[in-house]
């Protein structure tokens, strides 16, 4: 396995001694076939302790490790250094508080996570003990590439409306609650549609369309606010020719 | 330890120079400027008509000159890039089709906008005379 | 339940949204072939006259002026956004204002043709 030497920017943020962020250089040997995560392990291991960021699985699943990579949000696990110059900017996920380093405070999506209220609501009663909901194949593709975010939060740091209003409950949010939406078995449209279409839900969407193009695991939530705001159109028209439960 | 987050700044005003991704959103938004344009250009256009063949002709003959020609042209090939297939690709999107447990493939629903638009286009001109 | 009158606004955006598309290139196409100094058959008086008498005419030229009006207002509300302008209200009755106007102007003159 060949060797190459990188150079990693890497913005520091130390809330005890800093009044604003700066970049730090390592200079870091790389295998040919490292993520920008293992470089990113490499320096806390041999080169400074302090570095701080969040990271679990390195497999694109917990979706902890995403970063800003060279102005791009990447989960750093899936961000190969043969993909990119001998050069590179990490920087916390953009549109976050910086809480150290590279770690952002994820408080405000986490908070509007509960409110989208993202599990299946049902108003008939249960089923039977030990049964099930089913559900046709058809019905499960129709939402299933929406389960596959993992909270990357990746979308946020590419979304422009949210950079400049944060109370816009943002792309993940709202492709998850979209999920249960449009999930066969779900019956929580209409509690969901409170927030969903009100002033801070979907309107506030403009379809950069940035969301989806950064997402790692293909997820298209610029598809599911845009299906969501035809939704919200066509239930206001419901509304006002009486024909739309309240 | 104390929790002091630092909050980076956002400019309201130029926040769209920070990638090509957010420029080109604006250069599609912006199309709105020539729909305004052509709506209201139509507008004067059916108040000529109104006032009789006098005035229509004359308003025919202040539209052909060099300068809208290059306005047009311009405009044209601008709101073809920027707002019509931009429109177009994004259609499937918005409109997703489930055939069974298939996702219609996105190039379909973009192709039929396609036709659909060619055949629009056809029509008018075959209304007008031009084909 | 609230659904934002964004809703009401924003299905109109899309509808106008989808008639540009389609109808502009030609339009302003038209527009071109005119400038170039043709006249299509088409747009002599007589002929265009009698399009716009004509009750279908008259609602396709109504609805696609009206609607990518509409389009182009709120669109620009949201550009006055993007560039900075934080007065969202004053934007929106501003551009939506404009946008009646030439509904109204579009309604009149059809109807004295």
């Amino acid at each position: 396995m060949s060797m190459r030497q990188m150079e990693l920017e890497v913005m520091r943020y130390d809330p005890e001694q800093d009044d604003e962020p700066h970049f730090q250089s390592y200079s870091v040997p790389c295998e040919d076939d490292w993520a920008i995560l293992d470089a990113l392990n490499y320096v806390k291991e041999n080169i400074d302790t302090t570095l701080a960021y969040r990271w679990s699985c390195h497999m694109m699943v917990c979706g902890s490790c995403g970063m800003m990579v060279n102005g791009e949000p990447s989960l750093t696990c899936k961000t190969f250094i043969r993909d990119l110059p001998d050069k590179v900017r990490i920087e916390p996920l953009e549109n976050f508080p910086i809480e150290r380093d590279l770690v952002v405070v994820l408080d405000d999506v986490m908070e509007k996570l509960r409110m989208a209220k993202p599990f299946i609501i049902r108003h008939d009663e249960p089923p039977p003990e030990d049964q099930e909901y089913t559900q046709s194949r058809a019905a499960l593709y129709k939402f299933k590439q929406y389960t596959m975010c993992v909270n990357c939060m990746c979308c946020y740091a590419a979304c422009p409306q949210y950079a400049l209003d944060s109370s816009f409950i943002g792309p993940a949010v709202l492709a998850l609650a979209h999920r249960y939406n449009i999930d066969s078995r779900d019956q929580g449209k209409s509690e969901r549609l409170d927030l969903l279409a009100d002033h801070d839900g979907v309107w506030e969407c403009s379809f950069v369309g940035a969301c989806s193009e950064v997402c790692p695991k293909s997820v298209d939530p610029a598809a599911a606010v845009q299906q969501m705001k035809i939704d919200g159109a066509k239930e206001w028209w419901k509304q006002k020719l009486g024909g739309g439960k309240s | 330890m104390s929790r002091q987050p630092y909050v980076r700044p956002v400019s309201k005003t130029t926040w769209y120079m920070r990638n090509g991704r957010y420029r080109k959103y604006m250069l599609r938004e912006v199309t709105c400027l020539l729909v305004g344009v052509y709506c209201f250009l139509t507008i004067w256009a059916l108040a000529a008509l109104a006032a009789g063949a006098d005035t229509w002709n004359g308003f025919l003959a202040s539209q052909q000159n060099t300068v809208m020609v290059v306005f047009h042209a311009f405009a044209l090939v601008y709101f073809l890039i920027y707002q019509a297939f931009d429109w177009f690709k994004l259609a499937p999107k918005a409109m997703p089709v489930q055939l069974g447990e298939k996702k219609l493939p996105d190039r379909y629903i973009i192709i039929a906008h396609y036709v659909a638009w060619a055949f629009v286009s056809l029509f008018v001109f075959w209304l007008t005379g031009v084909i | 339940m609230a659904i934002a009158k964004k809703a009401f606004v924003w299905g109109l955006f899309a509808a106008g949204g989808t008639v540009t598309a389609f109808v502009f290139p030609v339009l302003i196409a038209l527009f071109l072939i005119v400038a170039l100094g043709i006249v299509p058959e088409g747009l002599r008086f007589e002929n265009i006259y009698a399009f716009a008498t004509n009750w279908v005419g008259k609602t396709a030229l109504f609805i696609v002026i009206s609607l990518s009006l509409w389009h182009a207002a709120h669109r620009l509300r949201v550009v006055f956004h993007d560039f900075g302008v934080r007065m969202d209200n004053a934007v929106a009755n501003a551009v939506y204002l404009v946008a009646l106007i030439g509904t109204v102007l579009t309604a009149f003159y059809l109807y004295k043709i």
